[in-house]
Parts: structure tokens; C-alpha cells; sequence
């Protein structure tokens, strides 16, 4: 008797839900109406009805649903599933406990323009996460209203752009240059140019700090608004020239913004705020671990300087009279960045987090972030060109320079680290690094995940010569291969038709 | 080694232009398509636009990568290859042919001549890879 | 701690096999001078049942999460499925990154190319990305999209938008070329006024509608778009109350050329403001323009379908500060949950509820009307909320139906609108019922 592979199995052929819908399937009931009916020309006049009965939309069982869900869930690694070393990401556990009470009824069900003194639980939460992120940080003015990273970068770029004009008045329009290292996140960028800057690129070193020579003379040029630093860097390592750097801005006239997508090698260790940073974001779904939910909700709160908070974010929730108000009277504000007060939830979980590691937990999460990226350094850094010298904070940076003499490259071996249980690592970033593998294995990854890691690394290096295509061609155990990007992207099909696989196989 | 046809005149930006009178066709050279992989979307200008040399005056988007293309002469878009929109694909399989992108009526036909030849665009592109 | 997995000793092993000395060597390349010589003063290490207790005492403050509500504008009281917080607790979706390795990742991909489906068949549109952080942020980049694709700066935004939007417009648009201005109501109908869109003018990048608007009146989306692109600009129509898609005729029908919409409706808790889910669809032809990520069907070698995440070039990570937008993801888990209602509910039940809503708002409007000295503001169709006008300030009677009724009656106006002392906007929906809607009438009355 043989086994072949049956490749119709369910769960690894999980349509799309309009592919599974049948007429007439219902998935919830509401109440019976209780109210007499309007007639229906009354309720909404006729031409302001739809009148495509929503053709198109599913009709399923809630059975259907939760097949459909679960099965797909299946296709997905995730944190609870294993190591998950992106690189920049900080991919920690999300504990349970954060689900938990950030579902509390008197959470959940509390609307953000219900009344003041009705509300006081919601805005003394986040009045003691604002406090407690401005001791993290050492910069005293919070703002919780940012949606994300990016959105917490522009936030903070807008309120150096709302100082140098508020300082300089019409000469601020001399100001606009905006610094960014070459081995910055794409969105330092694109955040500056909606804040009205021009950004200007500073190099790196050869050993990856930044070039303190080029920074001299960009600054002798004139024209600057500030600097966006990440810090540790996108390679993983500290500045060690941070002072001189924040002062050397100072002296030019402009401001310091931190991106702190790399918080989790510094909390309870080293304070931005001590090293001259005059504003920086937090990215909640990183250092806080709220959870990464596939792309979203994050949360991106700005610390800054005192002389800054009176730039934040309209409204403000504010201590007075041992209660809690939101104050929208700030001349000085940029003004409001989202509708109501931030992403919440995720402000619940933040400060769940802090609770549970308290003051001593969260240096030792930072120290156990840090020796586990060294850990893996240690032991990688003579399989794979390691580029820089300096010691490795939170993350390590490899590149592909050894495998790629075998036409092995970074994508092939992200790809072949599925194949041994692992998420890829974030691959070909930063920029500045030629093929580059960047890993962060957080604080909660024990020792024999980190040796089976390790290992794994070890023997893709070692697939590279022996047998370079098992590389190349990975990942062998998904449940498809390697997609046609160039294809989906010449023609672009972006949502379900009756007519899509046609459509998309003709491309 | 990349293809480099010797009838052809090209630019430091690895654009290529076939002159006729005071009309040049242009694209990008085979070592660009190499160099950018999978060609996905190439954005042109409208016929009857104008450029000064060395404007940018479209884009190639490979997968995850875009790249501008400049004009090395100054003049006026009088035909965009608008079979590039459905299949972009070609300035991979034939840069120098059907992958061509706009054809430009030079305001100076001399400016052609400072371009490099085919064999100094090949002696550049061995000084860039060095 | 307990989130750490490593013991005392294994790490103090680990840090001998890498040659270091103690944890403190960890950080020998972080200058003294900028090390914090402290312990952080945040609390001492709580246990998993002091947490609990903390968070419930935060809660329990919450006083109106217990009270019987009619508050909307722009944050809706709608019931959930249960399937829908239970499947986006799943590990293998809450526990993900996004999307950027295919081959781990397509549950998340399928379930994003069935959102941006959905989007596309709610708002009549023929695209839709992968959804933004919220309304307001959506209808801010859909500002800029417009500035991009017409290359001209004015926006004209109808006064009736959600107020809390505009800020956010404004703030985003505060140092481009573009320019804001508004557009006044009609104070009988409370749609937007005629006189004003004589504004419209070749500088026009978009003209900017929510439908229903922030008074909940339904506005004539149809001639808006024909006034809107006789100019050559493009009609933004904004939607904060996404129930109201399962029987207003569809904004793409109208002729809209970019919607955006809030998606908290769609199974999502109004969790105090957020997080909530931005939807953002276009014309196809503008899809170069879109801001935001988008998934695509892709096959591997073999022919098996899967999707991917496309049109990457638009993106901030390849266009550094040339991209469409700054934005890096999406909303993502809160797309997922409003995915899995607009599927639960399905094409039935999306147009059932919001059938729900318009029938109970019309019986509160109804038996509000009769009572002496109240009117209903405006006399333009809604969808679920309207404006009442009282013969008093709506601020005493709000706090007095509050303090001693627990019934919060609505939003009082003057807050956003002069003029408006004695207007509130009532909001009701499926989760109200007539015994609620009985006990707020008596309690005006």
C-alpha cells in the first residue's frame, strides 16, 4: 500500500468565504423588533435605499465561520507557536492576563464622550501610564493619542516643527532640514516630509555608528529643524557619541527626536531623556508587548522635554483636584492626531505590563532582551559575516556576504529557517548592511530555543555548501511555496470577483 | 555581461537613446533591468510634456523597488509606450526593443552627442562595479 | 519574573558562556554617564490577582459604562457575535506580525483580502486597502490622496463632518500646500447648504461629505458627486455609522470617487475611543495613489493560490519620503474582528440590523417629537441618530437624565456648533430596547 499526499484535505483548502457561501445560510439571530414598524418609504425614502441586496455578500453558518477562521488561523506562524526573531519588531510574548483585563466591562463598554466625571477610571489609567512612560523615558511630557509607530513619529515631528516656529517665527521657514540616518526605518522619511521638513541623509561609519564628521557638516550647512535617531540603532548598537550628538543639534539650533522602536535594550537601564532626547515615541506593541495582531492595533505615545509638552496633542488628560480632566485649552498644540483619546485598550495593556514586571522586572526584561541577542551573536558570528564589532544590544545584525558566494542569499535563508520552526528574521534591513539578517530574539525565549535556533543557523550555513538549492528553494514544509510577487503586482488582483481566478491566471 | 548595442547612445543613469533626426527613443539598458529584477509598473509622462535634461520623467517599479528614469535630453514627449501599462514585463525580456518607453523631440539634436558610446558605457559600468 | 523563561542560573551560565562577568557587562557600550544608576519608580512587581483587582477598581470609576446610553457620533453601542472576540484571540492571529513572510502568514492574508472584499461591496467601490488606524486618520489621508491625484490644494469640507475629524484633517495638512474650508448646513434640512458648495471652483481637490452626517441626516450624495466632478474635483464621502451601509444605497453608487469609513460598528468595542479600524477604498484607477497595504492574489510554482501583500512601491519602506502616506501597517486584529461580523452577519443580517436601527431611531424620534416643547432639529431622512431640540440647555438635561435617571440621553451640540444650546444628538440602536427608549422619553418628558 502507498501514501500520497491528499491534497484536498480542508483544512489546507480553506476557501474564500464567497467561495464557500450558499443562499439562504444565516449566522446570528437579532431580538424580535419591539418597536411598531415604520412603513419603509417613510423610515428612508426609496432613493436613498440600496437596491443591490448586498449581492455578493456571504451567506454562511456560524459553523461556517468558525471552520473557516480557525483553518486559516492554522497558516500562520505566531509568537504563541515559537521564536519569532524579527528583527526591529520586538516580537515578545503577550500575556493572557493583558487579554484579560483589557475585555473588563467597565472598559469595553465605556463610550469616549460620555461625561468627564463619568470617565474617571479610563482617564486616571491613562494618567498613570502617562506618568509612568515619562519615568521610563525621563521626558516628563506625554501624549497617549498616537495610533502606531509612524503615527507617534509624525506627532513628534510636528511638535518640533510647532517649536522652531513658535521659537523663530517667519525665520523658522531657514529651518527645515530634517537629519536622518542612512540606516533609518523608511517611515523617519515619510513622517518628516509631512511635517513640511527635507530630510537629509547622514552617513554611517564603517563599524555602524553614525558619522560624526558628516554630521558636523551637514550641521555647518545650516537650515536644521533636528535629527530622527533611532537608539539603539536599526544594526542593534548603542551610540556611543549620543551626548555629542544631541548637543551638536542643540548648538545648531535644532531639536532631537528619538525613534524608539528599540526601547525594549533600554528600559530600566538608560533614559533618553538623560542622553539630551528632547522628544521620542514608544511603540506600546513592542516594548509594552501588546500584541501585534497580525499588523495592528498599535499604540505610540510621545514623551518629551518639559519645554515641548506644551506642543502635545490636543486634549491632554490632565490631574486637578484629586480628579481627572481631558484639557483641550493648549494654544501652543499641534493640534489632535485621531478622533478621541488613542487606541485605549492597548493603553490598558501597557500599563498591565508594567504593573506585572514592576520596577525590578523590567530591567531584568531588558537584561534578558540583551544576553539573549548576544547569546546568539556569540555563537553565529563565525558562520555568518557579523558587520559591525560593537557589542550587540537587543538584536544582532548578520549579513549573507559568506552564503552569497553560493548564491545563497538572506531571503533563502529566512525562508529556510521555516522549514526548522522558526519565523524568518527580518531580512535585507536596515538598508545600510548589503543582505542583511537582523535578529531579535526578545527576552522571552529560553536557553534550548535559543540553542535550537542556533543551530538551525549553523546548519543552513552548512546546506549553503553542501546542497545550496534545499536553501534556495525553501521553504519545503508550507502549504504553498514561494509566491509570484512579480505577477500579483503587474496585475493587481485585489479583492474577490466570480470571475477573479480567470482574471488573475490570464496575468 | 550585459548586452550594450553599439548603434545607441547612453547616459550615467543607464538610459539608452536611438537618435533619428531630432527625434531620440528611449529606455533603459539592459544592465538597469538587470540590476532592478521583475519589472512591475513603469509610470510615463503624457504626450506633450516637457523636460529639461536630466529631469525625471517617469518611474520603474520592480517588486520592491522603484526607480526614476531621467531624460539625458532636454525636449518634448511626443509618444509614451502605452503598451508598457499592461505588460511591463517586456522592459525585462527586451529592454532595447518593444521595451522601449517615450520617444522626444529634442530641443538641441546635439545635446545627443555628449552622451557615452556603447563602448564607454561599458568602461563605466566596469568602474562602477569596481 | 514569570514572562522571562530563563532561570537565575541559566542566565548567569549563558553569561559565562559568552565571557561576561554579570549582567551589568551587558551594557559596557552605553556611556556611564547616561546609565541610570536608579531603580525605575513605577511600582513594585504586581501578582497576576493585584493586577486584576487594579485594573477592576480603574473600571468600576467608569461610572456611565453601566448606564443605559444613546450616545453615538461617531462610536456606536452595536452586539457583537461571540464568534468574534473568541476568533481573534486565537494565538496563531493576535500573537503575528504582519504579513510580510506569505508562506507563514496567509490566514492573515485571506482574511485581508476578504476585508478589503467586503469594504469594496459595502461602499460600492472597486478597491479597498487593507484598512487604517481609524475614520478620522482615514479621511485625512484620503485628503492627501485627493491633493495628489488632482495636483490641486483646496478641500472643501462640509461643516457636518464629525468635528473631531476635521481636527484631525487639519492637523495633517497643517504644512502642505493644501487649504481647508468649510461648508455651512442648511439649518431647516441639516444637510450641507447649497450656497455653499458654489465654492467649488477649479482649485477644488475634493469636496468632503459624511453620509449620514454628524447629525445623522442623510445627504444627497448623487448631486453632490455631479456638482463635485463638473469641476473636475473628486467627492470624499465619509462614513462614521458602517451599520447604515446594510441600507443606504451605496456611496460608490452615488458616484463617490474615495470612502472612508469608521469600522467600529462592524463588532468592535467602543473600548473608550479605540482601537477602532479605518476602511479606505477608491476608484480603481487611483489605486497607485492609495495610501496604506494591500493584498493580492498570488500562486506559487505549483499553481496553489495564495495572497500577498502588493503595490509595495507605494509605501513608505521603498519610497522613504516619496511614499503615498507615512503609515506602516494596518489595523490589523481589529480588521480581523470587523472580517469576521461583516461574514457572520452576512448579506442578510447586515441589511436586518441596520433595518433595527432605522425602525428604533424612528420610534424614539417619533415619541420624542410629541412631547411638549421638543422638536426634531432637522427634517432631512436618518439613518440611526438624530438631533433633538429642547426647550431648555441640553447640557442640565443631559446631566440631570444622567445623575438621576442613569440614561445617558445623547451629546449635547454646543459643544462643537454655536447656536446649538438646546440641541442633543440621540443615538439608537439594535442594542436599545423599546423599554430603554420608553424610559428615556418619560424621563425628558
Amino acid at each position: 500500500m502507498s501514501i500520497t499526499k491528499v491534497t484536498q484535505h480542508p483544512t489546507q483548502n480553506e476557501a474564500l468565504i464567497f467561495e464557500r457561501s450558499q443562499t439562504g445560510r444565516v449566522g446570528y439571530r437579532l431580538p424580535q423588533l419591539d418597536v411598531e414598524e415604520t412603513p419603509a418609504d417613510d423610515l428612508m425614502p426609496a432613493e436613498f435605499r440600496r437596491t443591490d441586496d448586498l449581492e455578493g455578500v456571504p451567506e454562511v453558518s456560524e459553523v461556517d465561520v468558525i471552520r473557516h477562521f480557525t483553518r486559516m488561523s492554522t497558516w500562520n506562524f505566531s509568537i504563541d507557536l515559537g521564536m519569532y526573531p524579527l528583527g526591529s519588531c520586538t516580537m515578545k510574548y503577550n500575556s493572557r492576563l493583558n487579554e484579560k483585563v483589557a475585555r473588563i466591562a467597565g472598559f469595553l463598554n465605556h463610550h469616549p464622550l460620555a461625561p468627564e466625571d463619568e470617565s474617571q477610571g479610563g482617564l486616571e489609567l491613562m494618567y498613570r501610564l502617562q506618568e509612568d512612560l515619562a519615568e521610563i523615558t525621563g521626558l516628563p511630557g506625554v501624549t497617549l493619542q498616537p495610533a502606531a509607530g509612524a503615527h507617534g513619529e509624525m506627532t513628534g515631528v510636528m511638535i518640533i516643527r510647532a517649536v522652531l516656529d513658535k521659537r523663530e517665527g517667519e525665520a523658522s521657514k531657514q529651518r527645515r532640514v530634517m537629519l536622518v540616518p542612512d540606516s533609518a526605518h523608511g517611515t523617519n522619511p515619510a513622517s518628516a516630509k509631512l511635517a513640511g521638513f527635507t530630510v537629509k541623509t547622514i552617513r554611517s561609519t564603517p563599524d555602524g555608528f553614525t558619522d560624526m564628521d558628516h554630521l558636523y557638516e551637514l550641521c555647518g550647512e545650516g537650515g536644521i529643524a533636528g535629527l530622527m535617531l533611532t537608539n539603539p540603532s536599526t544594526v542593534g548598537i548603542f551610540e556611543k557619541n549620543i551626548r555629542e550628538i544631541c548637543d551638536a543639534i542643540h548648538d545648531a539650533g535644532g531639536l532631537v527626536y528619538m525613534d524608539g522602536a528599540n526601547m525594549n535594550a533600554l528600559v530600566g537601564v538608560a533614559r533618553p531623556g538623560d542622553m539630551g532626547v528632547d522628544v521620542i515615541h514608544l511603540n506600546l506593541h513592542k516594548t509594552f508587548s501588546t500584541p501585534h495582531g497580525g499588523g495592528g492595533p498599535g499604540c505610540g505615545p510621545c514623551c518629551c522635554t518639559v519645554e515641548l509638552e506644551p506642543f502635545l496633542p490636543t486634549p491632554k488628560v490632565v490631574r486637578e483636584n484629586g480628579g481627572y480632566r481631558l484639557e483641550y485649552d493648549r494654544p501652543d498644540s499641534i493640534g489632535r492626531v485621531k478622533a478621541f483619546f488613542g487606541n485605549f485598550g492597548m493603553m490598558v495593556r501597557a500599563l498591565a505590563y508594567i504593573q506585572t514586571h514592576g520596577d525590578t522586572g523590567l530591567r531584568e526584561a531588558t537584561e534578558a532582551a540583551v544576553l539573549n541577542a548576544r547569546y546568539i551573536a556569540h555563537y553565529l558570528e563565525k558562520d555568518f559575516e557579523k558587520p559591525f564589532e560593537a557589542d550587540t544590544m537587543h538584536e544582532v545584525i548578520l549579513s549573507h556576504k559568506k552564503q552569497a558566494r553560493k548564491g545563497v542569499h538572506t531571503l533563502d535563508i529566512g525562508k529556510r529557517l521555516i522549514d526548522y520552526g522558526f519565523h524568518p528574521m527580518t531580512v535585507y534591513f536596515p538598508l545600510i548592511v548589503d543582505g542583511a539578517m537582523l535578529i531579535e530574539p526578545t527576552e522571552s525565549v529560553g536557553r534550548q530555543e535559543l540553542d535550537a535556533f542556533v543551530d538551525a543557523m549553523k546548519s543552513i550555513a552548512k546546506e549553503t555548501v553542501e546542497d545550496p538549492d534545499l536553501v534556495i528553494n525553501a521553504p519545503h514544509t508550507t502549504r504553498i511555496g514561494r509566491l509570484d510577487e512579480a505577477t500579483a503586482a503587474r496585475k493587481p488582483v485585489l479583492r474577490w470577483s466570480p470571475d477573479m481566478e480567470s482574471t488573475a491566471k490570464s496575468a | 555581461m550585459s548586452n550594450i548595442p553599439d548603434n545607441l547612445k547612453y547616459s550615467k543613469d543607464h538610459e539608452w537613446l536611438n537618435v533619428e533626426g531630432d527625434t531620440a527613443t528611449l529606455g533603459i539598458t539592459d544592465y538597469a533591468q538587470e540590476a532592478l529584477g521583475d519589472v512591475v509598473y513603469v509610470e510615463l509622462p503624457n504626450e506633450g510634456e516637457n523636460f529639461n535634461a536630466h529631469d525625471a520623467f517617469g518611474s520603474v517599479e520592480s517588486v520592491k523597488a522603484v526607480s526614476e528614469i531621467f531624460t539625458p535630453v532636454a525636449g518634448e514627449v511626443i509618444e509614451t509606450n502605452e503598451d508598457l501599462n499592461d505588460t511591463p514585463e517586456v522592459v525585462n525580456d527586451d529592454p532595447y526593443g518593444d521595451g522601449w518607453m517615450v520617444k522626444i523631440k529634442m530641443d538641441n539634436s546635439g545635446e545627443a552627442d555628449a552622451l557615452l558610446s556603447a563602448e564607454e558605457y561599458a568602461e563605466f559600468l566596469e568602474s562602477e562595479e569596481e | 519574573m514569570r514572562y522571562i523563561p530563563n532561570s537565575k542560573e541559566e542566565q548567569s551560565e549563558m553569561l559565562g558562556a559568552i565571557g561576561l562577568a554579570s549582567a551589568d557587562e551587558l551594557f559596557r557600550s552605553i556611556p556611564e554617564d547616561v546609565l541610570l544608576a536608579r531603580k525605575l519608580e513605577v511600582t513594585r512587581p504586581l501578582a497576576e490577582n493585584e493586577v486584576i483587582t487594579s485594573m477592576e477598581t480603574f473600571a468600576a470609576k467608569n461610572e456611565a459604562a453601566v448606564k443605559t446610553s444613546f450616545l453615538g457620533g461617531g462610536v456606536y453601542s452595536h452586539f457583537s457575535p461571540t464568534v468574534v472576540d473568541h476568533l481573534i484571540q486565537r494565538s496563531e492571529f493576535f500573537t503575528s506580525y504582519t504579513p510580510y513572510q506569505p508562506e507563514v502568514t496567509q490566514g492573515t492574508l485571506q482574511y485581508i483580502f476578504e476585508f478589503q472584499t467586503l469594504v469594496c461591496q459595502l461602499t460600492g467601490m472597486e478597491v479597498a486597502n487593507a484598512s487604517m488606524y481609524d475614520g478620522s486618520t482615514a479621511m485625512a489621508e484620503a485628503f492627501l490622496m485627493a491633493h495628489r491625484v488632482t495636483r490641486r490644494d483646496k478641500v472643501l469640507v462640509a461643516e457636518t463632518v464629525h468635528p473631531e475629524y476635521l481636527e484631525v484633517a487639519e492637523t495633517y495638512t497643517q504644512h502642505g500646500e493644501m487649504q481647508l474650508e468649510t461648508i455651512g448646513f442648511d439649518h431647516e434640512t441639516g444637510c450641507v447648504a447649497t450656497e455653499g458648495l458654489a465654492k467649488i471652483d477649479k482649485d477644488t481637490a475634493a469636496l468632503v461629505i459624511q453620509s449620514p452626517n454628524f447629525f445623522g441626516c442623510v445627504e444627497r450624495l448623487n448631486d453632490l458627486a455631479d456638482m463635485a466632478h463638473e469641476a473636475g474635483a473628486l467627492l470624499i464621502v465619509v462614513v462614521t455609522e458602517a451599520v447604515s451601509f446594510g441600507m443606504l444605497k451605496s456611496p460608490g453608487e452615488c458616484g463617490a470617487d474615495i470612502v472612508v469609513a469608521e469600522g467600529q460598528s462592524f463588532g468592535v468595542p467602543m473600548s473608550f475611543g479605540g482601537p477602532h479600524v479605518g476602511m479606505f477604498a477608491c476608484r480603481q484607477k487611483y489605486v497607485r495613489q492609495m495610501p496604506g497595504r494591500l493584498a493580492g492574489v498570488a500562486y506559487d510554482k505549483d499553481g496553489n493560490r495564495g495572497f500577498v501583500l502588493t503595490l509595495a512601491t507605494r509605501e513608505q519602506h521603498i519610497r522613504r519620503d516619496k511614499a503615498t502616506s507615512n503609515i506602516c501597517t494596518n489595523q490589523g486584529l481589529i480588521a480581523l474582528a470587523a472580517t469576521i461580523y461583516m461574514e457572520t452577519m452576512g448579506r442578510r443580517g447586515l441589511q436586518e440590523v441596520a433595518y433595527h436601527n432605522a425602525q428604533k431611531a424612528a420610534y424614539a424620534a417619533k415619541r420624542i417629537a410629541e412631547l411638549d416643547g421638543f422638536s426634531i432639529a432637522f427634517s432631512a431622512p436618518f439613518f440611526n441618530e438624530f438631533v433633538v431640540t429642547a426647550p431648555s440647555p441640553a447640557k442640565d438635561i443631559l446631566r440631570r437624565l444622567s445623575s438621576e435617571k442613569d440614561i445617558l440621553g445623547g451629546i449635547a451640540l454646543s459643544g462643537y456648533y454655536k447656536g446649538r444650546e438646546n440641541d442633543f444628538l440621540v443615538c439608537v440602536t439594535e442594542t436599545n430596547t423599546r423599554e430603554q427608549i420608553d424610559k428615556l422619553v418619560a424621563a425628558l418628558g
